[in-house]
């Protein structure tokens, strides 16, 4: 993982596995702090207290078809790297939320990269699952709510390659509006190509 | 460039209803890109950054795109599966994005099976 939309985008993956119909990304980029921080909190089914224990393990897996679980550990070891804290919060029947911080100027903290991407991979793949996307940069802030835009679209499908085209160009309006460090089609920064 | 709002999502769903209308939405093939933590690693996103700008370019409506997890072979991974409907799923492995972009034009697109990149052929077994 190189980005941290990397990360998200596999968290988020987890969230779905576990049934969640919503998912609150927040990020948070604050310069007076020097902080940046990242919460997915999902409505999936929880996690059981003794399995929370062992999800930092990276040999611990809920999957039979191989015997590692990098996900959480690969986001826990980016927190760590920068002088960052993981917290990672769940009840059954109720949901999942992990938080992870990062020192803004920290050497080693990876860039937010495509943001935008990810978003887009997240609700075309997964059409039935919202999406609440909240961020902020200092005192700027962007957000972006699917269960508001399928109000206003009646029976057209979310992932309609028009509707997709309009939810991307809002997202790369946003996050510019902002000054945020991600990536846009907009903005390229020569992340991924 | 004036700023999106929300009128601008109302005549896009005009548009659409009207072109709805014109055709059936027919599911033709489905693809779905492995977005496991090893998939993700080793390039899936990028993979379906540029599926997603072939289907634009193509402007194709058959085409079903989503994303599934690891299957276990994460030394093979990216993963991408294409299913035409009534056709046996094909595994395409190590795929990067021009390989991707070969897969969409030859095989979504005009039905030839690009063998040299195919896994396997059939559906995984999820125990």
């Amino acid at each position: 993982m190189l980005t941290l939309a990397q990360h998200i985008l596999d968290i988020a993956e987890n969230s779905i596995r576990a049934g969640a119909t919503l998912i609150e990304i927040s990020i948070e980029e604050d310069n007076d702090q020097d902080l940046l921080s990242i919460e997915i909190h999902d409505n999936g089914h929880g996690m059981p207290p003794e399995m929370i224990k062992k999800v930092l393990d990276p040999f611990y897996t809920t999957k039979t078809v191989r015997r590692v679980g990098l996900g959480l550990p690969l986001l826990k070891d980016a927190a760590d790297r920068a002088d960052g804290v993981f917290v990672l919060d769940s009840t059954e029947n109720q949901g999942t939320k992990v938080r992870a911080t990062f020192v803004l100027s920290h050497l080693d903290r990876q860039p937010l990269g495509a943001i935008n991407s990810i978003l887009i991979i997240l609700i075309i793949s997964n059409s039935s699952v919202d999406f609440f996307y909240k961020h902020r940069h200092n005192d700027r802030r962007f957000e972006l709510d699917t269960r508001e835009i399928r109000k206003e679209i009646d029976d057209v499908p979310i992932n309609h390659p028009e509707i997709i085209k309009y939810i991307r160009g809002v997202i790369a309006e946003g996050l510019i509006d902002i000054g945020s460090e991600a990536e846009t089609p907009l903005n390229d920064r020569g992340g991924s190509k | 460039m004036a700023k999106l709002t929300i009128d601008d999502l109302k005549k896009i769903k005009e548009k659409v209803h009207k072109e709805m209308s014109l055709r059936d939405g027919d599911r033709r093939v489905k693809v779905t890109v492995h977005m496991g933590t090893c998939g993700i690693a080793s390039g899936a996103k990028e993979v379906m950054d540029t599926l997603l700008e072939e289907i634009e370019a193509a402007k194709v409506h058959d085409v079903v795109v989503t994303t599934s997890g690891c299957m276990g072979l994460c030394s093979r991974e990216p993963l991408v599966t294409v299913e035409v409907v009534n056709q046996e799923p094909i595994k395409y492995e190590y795929v990067n994005p021009n390989k991707m972009r070969q897969i969409f034009k030859r095989h979504v697109l005009a039905g030839e099976v690009q063998t040299p990149f195919v896994l396997a052929k059939g559906a995984e077994i999820v125990k």
